[in-house]
């Protein structure tokens, strides 16, 4: 009785009021929808990645080796203390930060040049391009890092050293897998093979969105082909580039299957991701491993958080151009 | 278009030609390597002098001494990598309806957790994953290795379905409750065929992404009841200690990159646009 006297009046001070309860009672009914379509596929994400990084965080402050389980102990941050003190430490986060630098510098440039072909090519050979540039990007990362590993290494035949004899001062039994540089070069061609093309379709989507009457209209007023590219086409991919250059830079940093298969660390080739495998899996020792999974982590966060502080006032500065 | 001149089409097929031996030479190279004998293996030469079918009888034919490390891995691989993809999938395709058809509060929460999984270091997650696997007896096992699979190929799934799913006209489902079809009856004719090929398209490229793993394969296997195959090629061992087993490993490779190489070559377009998609307009 009282009910229906409330509601009556409230109807009769704010018409609108029932539509609106009505809108919001549907509003619920589409989030809790959308929650259970949703659910589960965050609830996964979160439970795979979520709980370990947690539990690493928790063993990497405990003195734990696998080998000697009962020797478990709290140490706080001894761990990092140990590991940031290691020069092996160090060593490992140049190196990664060498690599993913070079790579991803040679597949902006490489990827670049493929996006053009792909975008300018005549339509019949777009897709015979489009479809070879993609080939890399199927295969098996171990595979192409074998494919690598056997041209070039002298110890189960590769072929290289004989195609580069040639070259004044080239010496033909160059063992390409006993030093730093040279077998750093090797993994950085196969990572480079590897990638380039994920770089390449996303510049590709970018050339994609640059207005083709900017183009001809610089053209007409006699714009270079470099000045065109340098003046119209970049800064009109300005977003697509950093996404990719954001998204290579942070894969490039957890490299480690090439690594893995072509040295699997020798001669100061050991990458973070590799050290923290080594230490933990090789090695069973759960704190320190997991002491370097955090910080491998916590540079991924350092990484993505510049990346995007970066991106952000490139756009806007576009934007006041 | 204009027709083109004779430069520009010499420039263009040399372009071309540059392009295809820049993707294609690694694959041919150890193509080459799997027909080589073991003792053409040393000749110093792409092309093997002496062409041989031995490799691969090593790693296929029975009594073959690496048959029993590759074809389980590869039966592993397929079945680990398919459930991941399906379940990622199912799941994706879900959440990316709710997420482009829907309005509710959390989307970019989920969409943003998407994003941070993907670019998670994958070596963070696997020792923590070790132990408990060890614990709980998933370790080795098929099961162990489709969860953790699905932090790879659930995020991008999401990215991409999401994608897709925005660009579905979806009053097409109004007018055809219009015309007087159900609800459901309009939703199986007028939305799942135009979302079905963004499905499948996203199926293709998370089983890429599955298949591609090494990782979780090594970490968290150790036997063959559950080794993938990129894991396996690390393990194998010539006929004897003394002999490398660079024939049988590149046989195995190219048995397992040509079916892939065959998918890209059928659905190329899609696969450009699913990627593209997924990342850039997200």
């Amino acid at each position: 009785m009282t009910d229906t006297t409330v509601t009556r009046a409230t109807r009769r001070e704010e018409p609108e009021a029932p539509k609106k309860k009505r809108r919001s009672d549907r509003a619920r009914a589409e989030a809790r929808l959308g929650w259970m379509l949703a659910g589960p596929a965050f609830g996964i994400m979160l439970l795979v990645t979520l709980y370990p990084i947690v539990q690493a965080l928790w063993d990497s402050l405990f003195s734990l080796r696998l080998t000697a389980p009962d020797d478990r102990e709290f140490i706080w941050f001894r761990n990092y203390q140990v590991i940031l003190g290691d020069p092996a430490f160090w060593q490992s986060m140049g190196v990664t930060l060498f690599i993913t630098v070079v790579t991803v510098l040679l597949e902006l440039i490489i990827g670049f040049g493929f996006a053009l072909v792909m975008h300018r090519a005549i339509k019949k050979l777009r897709g015979f391009a489009r479809t070879a540039i993609l080939v890399p990007y199927g295969i098996i990362t171990v595979v192409s890092a074998f494919a690598f590993f056997y041209a070039f290494d002298i110890n189960s035949g590769g072929y290289v050293n004989s195609w580069l004899s040639w070259i004044p001062g080239f010496d033909e039994n160059l063992n390409w897998f006993a030093y730093q540089g040279t077998s750093l070069t090797v993994i950085i061609l196969s990572e480079v093979w590897k990638t380039t093309p994920f770089i390449s379709l996303l510049l590709l989507s970018g050339l994609a969105q640059v207005p083709g009457d900017l183009e001809e209209a610089a053209k007409v007023d006699g714009a270079t082909g470099w000045e065109v590219l340098r003046r119209v086409i970049l800064p009109n991919m300005k977003a697509a580039i950093m996404v990719a250059v954001l998204f290579r830079t942070l894969e490039a940093f957890r490299i480690f299957d090439n690594i893995f298969i072509m040295t699997a660390g020798a001669n100061d080739t050991e990458a973070l991701s590799l050290l923290a495998y080594n230490t933990s899996i090789g090695r069973l020792e759960i704190g320190l491993g997991s002491a370097i999974s955090v910080l491998l982590f916590l540079s991924v966060l350092i990484i993505a958080g510049i990346f995007i502080k970066g991106f952000k006032v490139d756009l806007s500065a576009g934007k006041n151009s | 278009m204009r027709a083109m001149t004779w430069p520009q089409r010499i420039m263009w097929l040399v372009i071309i030609a540059a392009v295809l031996v820049w993707s294609l030479f690694p694959v041919f190279s150890i193509a080459m390597t799997s027909f080589k004998t073991q003792a053409g293996l040393f000749s110093g030469t792409l092309l093997p002098q002496e062409w041989t079918l031995d490799n691969y009888a090593t790693i296929l034919a029975p009594g073959g001494s690496a048959q029993d490390l590759f074809l389980p891995a590869l039966r592993n691989s397929i079945g680990i990598s398919l459930i991941a993809t399906f379940v990622a999938v199912v799941l994706a395709t879900l959440c990316a309806y709710a997420i482009a058809r829907l309005d509710f509060p959390g989307k970019r929460i989920i969409l943003t957790t998407a994003l941070a999984v993907s670019v998670f270091p994958i070596v963070s997650i696997v020792t923590p994953l070790f132990n408990l696997w060890r614990v709980i007896g998933l370790y080795d096992t098929w099961l162990g290795l489709i969860i953790p699979y699905l932090s790879l190929t659930l995020p991008i799934s999401i990215w991409t379905l999401a994608a897709f799913f925005r660009q579905i006209p979806w009053e097409l489902e109004q007018a055809a409750q219009v015309d007087g079809a159900t609800p459901f009856e309009a939703f199986r004719k007028t939305v799942v065929p135009l979302a079905a090929p963004g499905v499948f398209t996203t199926a293709i490229i998370a089983f890429f992404i599955a298949w591609n793993d090494f990782v979780y394969g090594i970490s968290l296997t150790s036997t063959d009841a559950a080794r993938p195959v990129p894991a396996a090629l690390s393990f194998f061992t010539g006929a004897s200690q003394f002999e490398e087993p660079t024939g049988a490993i590149s046989a195995a490779a190219i048995v397992v990159t040509i079916p892939i190489v065959i998918v890209v070559v059928i659905f190329q377009r899609r696969i450009v646009s699913g990627l593209t998609q997924g990342a850039v307009k997200g």
